[in-house]
């Protein structure tokens, strides 16, 4: 069952994302003030909305779990790890959405923005910890230490949210999870961006699967290797 | 706790002392740091004078890292983390000793790089008490930072390249608070200086408190 629903969820969230794209580009009309730029706003929010909140968090949860001792279980780890991995990803692509939407608008491919700073220290934040993955040690105390880091790199995450707020600089404030919760996009152009989401969520909960499948397999070769390992020093050992 | 707070940073600074690692090594790559903006921004007063509060708060940061190396070093043999942990030290007073020593060695540090933007880029401060309040949080804010990244980047070979990777952008909000109360520090006055001062506490207050708390479950093995 579970398998049935990993192979669905893949051509799932990619006929989701072609829908997305094609009501982006074609069924929605362009914005009074934008024109045709404001398409971007199918892809970029979306994209932020999974790499900050459902990636990060994801991460900072599944570190959490790992740390209290009655639910730590290297599944958390895993988890957090492919979180990250993916997350990070996403930070990428919504860092390049967001600089092809600044070019003509505010005239730059960067700016010194609060929200573009944070979110670019956010990135890097947890490319240090993908780098604290890569160094060699006892698999507990690896997961651990690794626990600890995505703990502190999600500090940031508040920060990215609450920094068009607190500075004022010049990316726009929300436009959906705004703080009175009264969103500012209507019509077919809602839709389209709520279809995003979903599409994007979906594409990143898939992303995140294979990859928590690809380190369990990874895991149980390592075992199957070291045993193997073990039995042929063994069998050297033996006078035949 | 305290006790063995004083016992450990009482070692590590006098393992410092005798070494004369951070007399030899770390001090004089601070002073090439400041030369060598120096150097890139050319001889221009008007140009040094600006950029001197960005320059001293990266040759300080850069600086920590080395510290930080060298702090994390200490701890680094399986005998000394045998030893401390037979000798029933409490790991939250062990954080506290490598912080508190770590703090007197920037804070040195701090005096060093002052005198040298004074020197070398002609800066005149109006604002002492917001340039020593800021430079002492700093120090507290960094070494805390440096003492909980060291732990986390363990006794690998890649500690080296792994440690600044780690430890900077964590450091990036004391580098924008330092530069901002600098700022301040050279207006008449103080500016909004102490606002940004603020922010320097907040974040010692807080990286301390998680060192506290989370140093001996990086220590375990």
């Amino acid at each position: 069952m579970r398998q049935r629903l990993y192979k669905a969820l893949g051509p799932v969230a990619f006929v989701l994302v072609l829908l997305t794209v094609w009501l982006g580009l074609f069924v929605t009309p362009p914005d009074v003030d934008q024109g045709e730029l404001v398409r971007l706003v199918y892809i970029h929010p979306a994209l932020a909305w999974v790499a900050l909140y459902v990636a990060f968090g994801m991460a900072a949860l599944c570190s959490v779990l790992y740390l209290w001792p009655r639910t730590r279980s290297m599944v958390f780890d895993y988890l957090a790890a492919a979180a990250v991995e993916v997350g990070v990803v996403f930070t990428i692509l919504t860092l390049i959405t967001g600089s092809i939407w600044g070019r003509p608008t505010w005239g730059v491919w960067w700016t010194w923005d609060a929200r573009l700073t944070s979110t670019a220290l956010l990135g890097v934040l947890f490319l240090g910890y993908l780098a604290l993955r890569r160094v060699p040690a006892d698999p507990h105390v690896r997961a651990r230490r690794c626990a600890v880091a995505a703990l502190f790199a999600a500090v940031d995450v508040p920060i990215v949210h609450f920094s068009v707020l607190w500075w004022q600089t010049l990316h726009q404030g929300a436009t959906v999870l705004n703080s009175n919760l009264t969103p500012t996009i209507h019509g077919s152009m809602a839709w389209t961006l709520l279809l995003s989401f979903v599409a994007f969520t979906l594409v990143f909960v898939w992303m995140v699967i294979a990859r928590y499948r690809i380190e369990v397999i990874r895991v149980a070769g390592q075992d199957v290797a070291l045993e193997a390992a073990i039995a042929s020093r063994r069998a050297e050992g033996v006078p035949s | 706790m305290w006790r063995d707070a004083w016992l450990v940073a009482g070692r590590d600074l006098r393992i410092e002392a005798r070494s004369r690692v951070a007399l030899w090594q770390v001090l004089p790559f601070a002073i090439l740091v400041l030369f060598l903006f120096a150097f890139s921004f050319g001889p221009q007063r008007s140009q040094l004078v600006s950029s001197a509060p960005g320059l001293f708060w990266l040759a300080l940061l850069f600086s920590t890292v080395l510290f930080a190396q060298r702090s994390r070093a200490l701890e680094g043999s399986p005998a000394t983390r045998e030893s401390t942990r037979l000798l029933g030290l409490d790991p939250a007073g062990v954080f506290l000793g490598k912080m508190m020593a770590l703090s007197v060695e920037l804070v040195l540090l701090e005096i060093l790089l002052t005198l040298g933007v004074i020197f070398l880029f002609h800066v005149v401060v109006m604002s002492w008490l917001i340039l020593v309040s800021s430079c002492l949080l700093a120090a507290l804010g960094l070494s805390a930072v440096s003492v909980l990244y060291g732990a986390l980047s363990g006794e690998s070979r890649m500690r080296a390249t792994l440690l600044p990777v780690l430890m900077l952008p964590i450091a990036a909000p004391v580098l924008i608070a330092g530069v901002r109360s600098f700022q301040a520090a050279l207006e008449q006055g103080g500016g909004l200086g102490g606002r940004w001062v603020g922010v320097l506490a907040v974040f010692s207050v807080v990286y301390s408190a998680l060192g506290i708390g989370l140093y001996g479950a990086l220590e375990e093995n």
